[in-house]
């Protein structure tokens, strides 16, 4: 029926592989069980392409969620060896922004395909420098506080000394380093990283419900202000808000680049960390993304009910408040969508309904606002071209709108966002969520200064 | 990747570096497009920019002895833009993706090939114009694409298919020649080319009309308790002389399908179908329309009618619609989906006889059609995976497509022939007159090189030789040196 030999061509057949019929059978399938199974639901129509922003960027088939899913599933049939670089390179190149699971049709679960193919990488192929050398760095300076700090205050003294310009200029220096500090001068300046001091804090009236409020690593190192925010608005909407000392990362990172294992001994401790309180309340999208899947991912009964107690701040805000905002705010804001806030928990309306509020304040929407800005947990470091390339898209669409500010619920996209508009040297600022809305309630010391907030986006000469 | 090269040294050099891939993954991942059937994956994959680029490298397949296969988003259900075996270039057009021109004014747009549908209305929509071909893919699917399949949709009922919204494109044909080809020259070849499945050449430029978007719109959902009364209330619709801007309907099977997706659209689970009625044009036009709409509607029984005119409203009983076809992964791990069209006045007795096949064939069907032109997608779920399975659902489409030409109608309404229905074609031509079609193609591709094996079975071309083109057949053909 099909042409098979076409008498006409000259160059050599390849070779086929073997027909998509055969039962797949082998290690790697069993290795490659859960996410196979997963791909199932996929039949290969294509409306995933457009919102995936690596596709966007290349028009690679190989880029798309698509095309990937049908990698993994020829991994598993035995069809594309565990050893290839090829495939390994898109399994890598994606963002993990889940932005395809918004546009699918049949639920595929492609974040779960991904980072569950991922996590079976060093079982699967050769183990490579660059898987230890990202565990390293997850492990180092992401989930560890000491490490955190210390590169930090090397970014700031770097930055104090007016070396991290001239050090970026070295071209031996590994692109990574070099956008690590280009990301170091977008960082708030001193006076915005307080962190919240552990402790109970009261509501103001009566408690309505006992809150933990889960402060992040990046979150609380880099937008203290944005916590302390969280913090005094949570009050303001009478919740009786926990901060306990012994949280810590919550291992979204570790997951996303399939270190499966180290995010559960993660999540666990903040399992023990919690007890006792009635909500979990995040205020990084991208934590409280991996909060609430904690369940999915651990299985048990005690993560199900953690996870199913993990709030985002702006749907506890919403749901307990609205806090009072009596100030008005006057800007031109538009709402960045976080991914994993937009994709991965599905909230959109919260966000937006707290900001349209605000008396003053005008919300803004742009083209793209559902698309990836780049940063991407630490993709931005991994692959920074592709990463610019995306945030490039996001930037035009921001810059064309008229807006005065740019406001979100993640600190990745807060520093890349924010990084972005100071390479265009840009007046846009970019806010936390929070920051704006204490500001509107009247926010006393814990609130930026009036008139110019202290946002992300840092006047201060270096 | 320090893999030695497997291609041909022109190809190699047809375009500039990194634009042209051939590593086993990017291979894989263009052995098929949405019909599952066949795969191939292609010898490379190159990603053209330009019309120069597409001539380039068309010039050097042919030099080179290799077949093409252009590529939009890969979303054709018929197999258009599977590769036409391994040792066939894959031609992405994703990064020709430009509007060369918008005017709002003379309502033309001129776009590249890998435009997407929706893309462009979204351009267009500031000036209030929209491209109206609306294919259920449309938020992937691209312009090159419809161009080649010429794509239909919903809204095909009242605006006519993607033919007829072509005022000219740009094609480079089998023999590397840039052909501009305007719907005003003459012959109507750019009628010719619009729907040839990239087997007369490859698309770079495409040049469209836009139309006046309706500044009424008003749409209906109707659930019946059997599919015959929602037939028959089409049937009624039609006679009245109502000429709705679209007409689906949609089984239980596909209602509960996309009710447990993305693209939940309110539809009542109950209901053994749900009929989508859209009116459109000015207020008191489709005030006049709706009350011989509604006489229809209600003269068969229905469970629930729902009438809106909020965009909001219309945008989600739409959006179970255009997700239907992805939503069936819910059901079986491959889809196939058929695309035959009868007589409106026979949907009814030819849906009894599809759902007795799916049966006696054993394989879980749905359906989700174009009811006004007659135009049905059976939806063939199945698990390739099981021994026999496969074969079965083979088995049951090519029964339905019989049964669709006996009651008067067709083998395809617009998801093209592609590889899939190449062997039903005899239902509807003879030897003879496929021979005289294939002759019709070899005037644009005399040695059958573009996408071989879609559409027409190979000719003569490929194994005997053929004759060289007639000189001078084709109007407006422009040399371009390379």
């Amino acid at each position: 029926m099909i042409p098979t030999d076409e008498p006409c061509l000259s160059a050599a057949d390849p070779g086929s592989p073997p027909p998509p019929t055969d039962l797949p059978q082998d290690a790697a399938l069993e290795m490659l069980r859960s996410p196979y199974e997963r791909s199932l639901d996929c039949v290969h129509c294509g409306l995933c392409l457009p919102p995936c922003p690596t596709y966007r960027v290349s028009g690679h088939e190989s880029d798309s969620p698509r095309g990937r899913i049908l990698l993994i599933r020829a991994m598993a049939e035995g069809r594309l060896s565990p050893d290839d670089a090829s495939g390994w390179e898109a399994l890598d190149g994606c963002l993990d922004c889940r932005a395809c699971e918004s546009a699918c049709p049949s639920g595929v679960t492609y974040g779960r395909i991904l980072e569950e193919t991922r996590r079976e990488r060093p079982r699967l192929a050769r183990g490579s420098l660059r898987e230890r050398s990202l565990r390293f760095l997850l492990d180092r300076f992401i989930a560890s506080p000491r490490g955190r700090k210390a590169a930090l205050e090397a970014a700031v003294l770097l930055r104090a000394l007016g070396l991290d310009r001239l050090l970026s200029r070295l071209p031996v220096l590994p692109g990574l380093l070099r956008h690590a500090l280009s990301l170091g001068r977008s960082l708030p300046p001193r006076s915005s990283r307080r962190p919240i001091p552990p402790g109970l804090y009261p509501a103001e009236g009566p408690p309505k419900a006992r809150i933990g409020l889960f402060t992040g690593c990046l979150m609380e190192d880099f937008f203290g202000n944005a916590n302390r925010a969280a913090l005094s608005l949570l009050r303001r909407c009478g919740l009786e808000v926990l901060v306990p000392s012994d949280q810590g990362c919550c291992g979204a990172l570790h997951l996303h680049q399939g270190f499966e294992e180290a995010c559960v001994r993660l999540l666990e401790r903040n399992f023990a960390a919690f007890e006792g309180v009635d909500f979990i309340v995040s205020t990084a999208a991208g934590c409280g993304s991996t909060l609430r899947e904690a369940g999915a991912i651990r299985g048990n009964d005690r993560a199900c009910a953690f996870s199913s107690r993990v709030l985002d701040l702006s749907v506890c805000l919403d749901r307990f408040g609205p806090p009072p905002r009596p100030r008005a705010v006057p800007l031109r804001v538009v709402w960045d969508d976080p991914c994993h806030l937009r994709h991965a928990q599905g909230i959109t309306e919260e966000p937006r309904r707290l900001l349209r509020g605000i008396p003053g304040l005008r919300l803004l929407e742009v083209e793209a606002s559902e698309s990836c800005c780049g940063s991407a947990g630490i993709y931005n470091l991994r692959r920074p071209e592709t990463a610019d390339a995306i945030l490039e898209r996001r930037l035009e669409a921001l810059l064309g709108s008229g807006a005065e500010a740019v406001v979100t619920g993640n600190p990745g996209c807060q520093l890349q966002i924010a990084n972005g508009l100071r390479a265009r040297r840009s007046p846009l600022e970019v806010f936390h969520l929070a920051e704006i809305l204490e500001r509107a309630a009247g926010g006393g010391e814990t609130a930026p200064k009036a008139p110019a907030l202290n946002g992300s986006r840092s006047s201060r000469p270096a | 990747m320090p893999r030695e090269s497997r291609l041909p040294v022109p190809i190699r050099n047809a375009l500039p570096e990194g634009r042209i891939l051939e590593d086993p993954a990017t291979r894989l991942v263009y052995e098929y497009d949405a019909w599952s059937i066949v795969r191939n994956p292609p010898l490379a994959v190159a990603f053209p920019e330009s019309t120069a680029e597409v001539r380039n490298l068309v010039r050097a397949c042919i030099e080179s002895g290799v077949a093409w296969t252009a590529r939009g988003a890969g979303t054709c259900l018929s197999g258009g833009a599977t590769p036409s075996g391994g040792t066939c270039l894959l031609i992405e057009t994703s990064r020709m993706d430009r509007i060369l021109s918008l005017d709002p004014e003379d309502r033309i747009a001129v776009v590249q090939p890998g435009r997407i549908n929706l893309e462009l209305s979204r351009a267009a929509a500031p000036f209030g114009l929209h491209f109206a071909p609306d294919p259920s893919s449309q938020s992937a699917s691209t312009l090159g694409g419809n161009l080649a399949e010429n794509a239909g949709g919903p809204h095909c009922f009242k605006y006519g298919m993607t033919t007829d919204h072509v005022l000219g494109l740009t094609l480079v044909d089998g023999e590397g020649e840039v052909c501009r080809l305007h719907r005003d020259d003459g012959l109507d070849l750019c009628g010719l080319v619009v729907g040839s499945e990239g087997t007369f050449g490859v698309l770079t430029e495409c040049e469209l009309r836009l139309i006046p978007t309706p500044t009424a719109v008003r749409t209906f959902l109707a659930s019946f308790s059997s599919m015959e009364a929602a037939c028959r209330a089409v049937a009624k619709i039609v006679s009245s002389g109502t000429v709705p801007a679209a007409l689906e309907i949609l089984d239980r099977l596909s209602i509960e399908a996309v009710e447990a997706s993305v693209f939940a659209a309110g539809y009542p689970k109950g209901a053994d179908a749900v009929l989508l009625v859209e009116l459109d044009g000015e207020e008191d036009e489709v005030e006049a329309e709706r009350i011989p709409v509604l006489r229809a509607v209600q003269s068969e029984a229905p469970l629930e009618v729902e009438e809106t005119s909020d965009p909001e409203q219309r945008a989600r009983l739409w959006r179970g619609r255009k997700g239907a076809f992805g939503a069936m992964g819910r059901l079986k791990p491959d889809l196939f989906v058929l695309d035959g069209v009868v007589p409106p006045s026979k949907l009814a007795a030819v849906l009894a006889e599809i759902t007795a096949i799916g049966r006696e064939q054993d394989i879980l069907l749905s359906n989700v059609f174009h009811a006004g032109d007659g135009n049905l997608h059976p939806n063939l779920s199945f698990d390739g995976r099981n021994p026999g399975e496969r074969e079965r659902a083979m088995e049951a489409g090519r029964r339905i497509l019989k049964l669709c030409v006996d009651a008067g109608g067709s083998i395809s309404g617009e998801h093209g022939i592609g590889f899939e229905k190449i062997e039903h074609l005899s239902y509807l031509f003879s030897p003879t007159d496929l021979e005289i079609l294939g002759e019709v193609r070899r005037c644009f591709d005399p040695a059958e090189r573009c996408n071989p094996g879609k559409v027409l079975p190979l000719g003569r071309a490929c194994g005997e030789g053929s004759s060289a083109r007639r000189p001078g057949i084709l109007p407006s053909r422009e040399r371009e040196d390379p």
